[in-house]
């Protein structure tokens, strides 16, 4: 689905939460994972000035889980380290949305250049 | 965008929140309270979020940013209700809401501002006494 408003924010957490509720997840790993969805879609509209997301559920073996990507063609993002730095924001931000998604999921994946854009995948296994 | 709306109960402004807020929609909610506290001269704002189902760190500033607000114009700010789901994910997110205040319930948000409220400006009027009652 596409990231282009506010409102895309909102629809990527209602989404995020359908597919969490779908693999069973608990809800304290439901509330988690759509809340890193959430930094991470607001993430895409901000600095990447809109994109995509992508959300599905995957599985690996017996394990079922939930993948959400976020892709955009914005600028990037130039010293990594430093934008998974907690409290780091290039904006007005808290610098929370990456640092701590990080922390709420189980898988977290960044890929990122400058000039080119930026994707983040992250996944929530079922316990 | 969704409006949320703000009760005046006493002295007190009561904010329920409860649609699944977009960023729009937490800066209104922002500028709203500034002008109601200002207007009203309310002592006290209540945000019960038990109806909220997540908090990321937009949503969690703006507690903070409300809870700032307020002091300027000498009102206290108390979060009430929030989900034990919703406090594991913001301590793990890293969010520690260090100078908000928070209630477990609607009642016990309504007694502390009762209670700073009087130790700020002795006992509080008789509409003040009991916000509570109010609603009930
Ligand atoms: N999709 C993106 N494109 C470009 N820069 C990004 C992107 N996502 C994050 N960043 C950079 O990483 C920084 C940290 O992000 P985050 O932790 O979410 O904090 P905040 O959103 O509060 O600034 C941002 O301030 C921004 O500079
Ligand atoms: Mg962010």
């Amino acid at each position: 689905m596409p990231i282009t408003e506010d409102g895309d924010v909102v629809r990527v957490r209602q989404l995020a939460r359908n597919y969490a509720q779908q693999v069973a997840l608990s809800l304290v790993d439901q509330t988690k994972l759509v809340t890193a969805t959430s930094e991470l879609a607001r993430n895409t509209l901000i600095y990447g000035g809109g994109g995509v997301a992508h959300i599905e559920i995957v599985a690996d073996g017996r394990r079922r889980g939930v993948r959400a990507s976020f892709r955009d063609e914005g600028p990037g993002i130039p010293d990594v380290s430093l934008a998974l730095a907690d409290g780091w924001s290039s904006g007005k931000g808290l610098g929370l949305g990456l640092s701590g998604a990080r922390r709420l999921v189980d898988e977290f994946d960044l890929d990122t250049e400058v000039g080119r854009g930026t994707s983040v995948t992250v996944v929530k296994w079922k316990r | 965008m969704e409006r949320v709306p703000i009760l005046k109960i006493g002295g007190v402004l009561l904010v329920s929140i409860q649609i699944d807020l977009q960023d729009q929609s937490v800066l209104a909610l922002q500028e709203d309270l500034a002008e109601k506290i200002s207007t009203t001269g309310a002592h006290g704002v209540v945000i019960d979020i038990s109806a909220v189902e997540i908090v990321d760190s937009f949503i969690g500033r703006m507690f903070a940013t409300i809870a700032s607000i307020s002091q300027l114009f000498d009102a206290d700010t108390v979060v009430v209700g929030m989900r034990p789901a919703v406090a594991i994910t913001l301590v793990e997110l890293g969010l520690t809401l260090g100078g908000v205040r928070t209630a477990l319930d609607l009642e016990r948000g309504m007694k502390i501002l009762r209670v700073l409220g009087e130790q700020r400006r002795g006992p509080s009027s008789d509409e003040d006494a009991d916000p509570l009652r109010a609603l009930l």
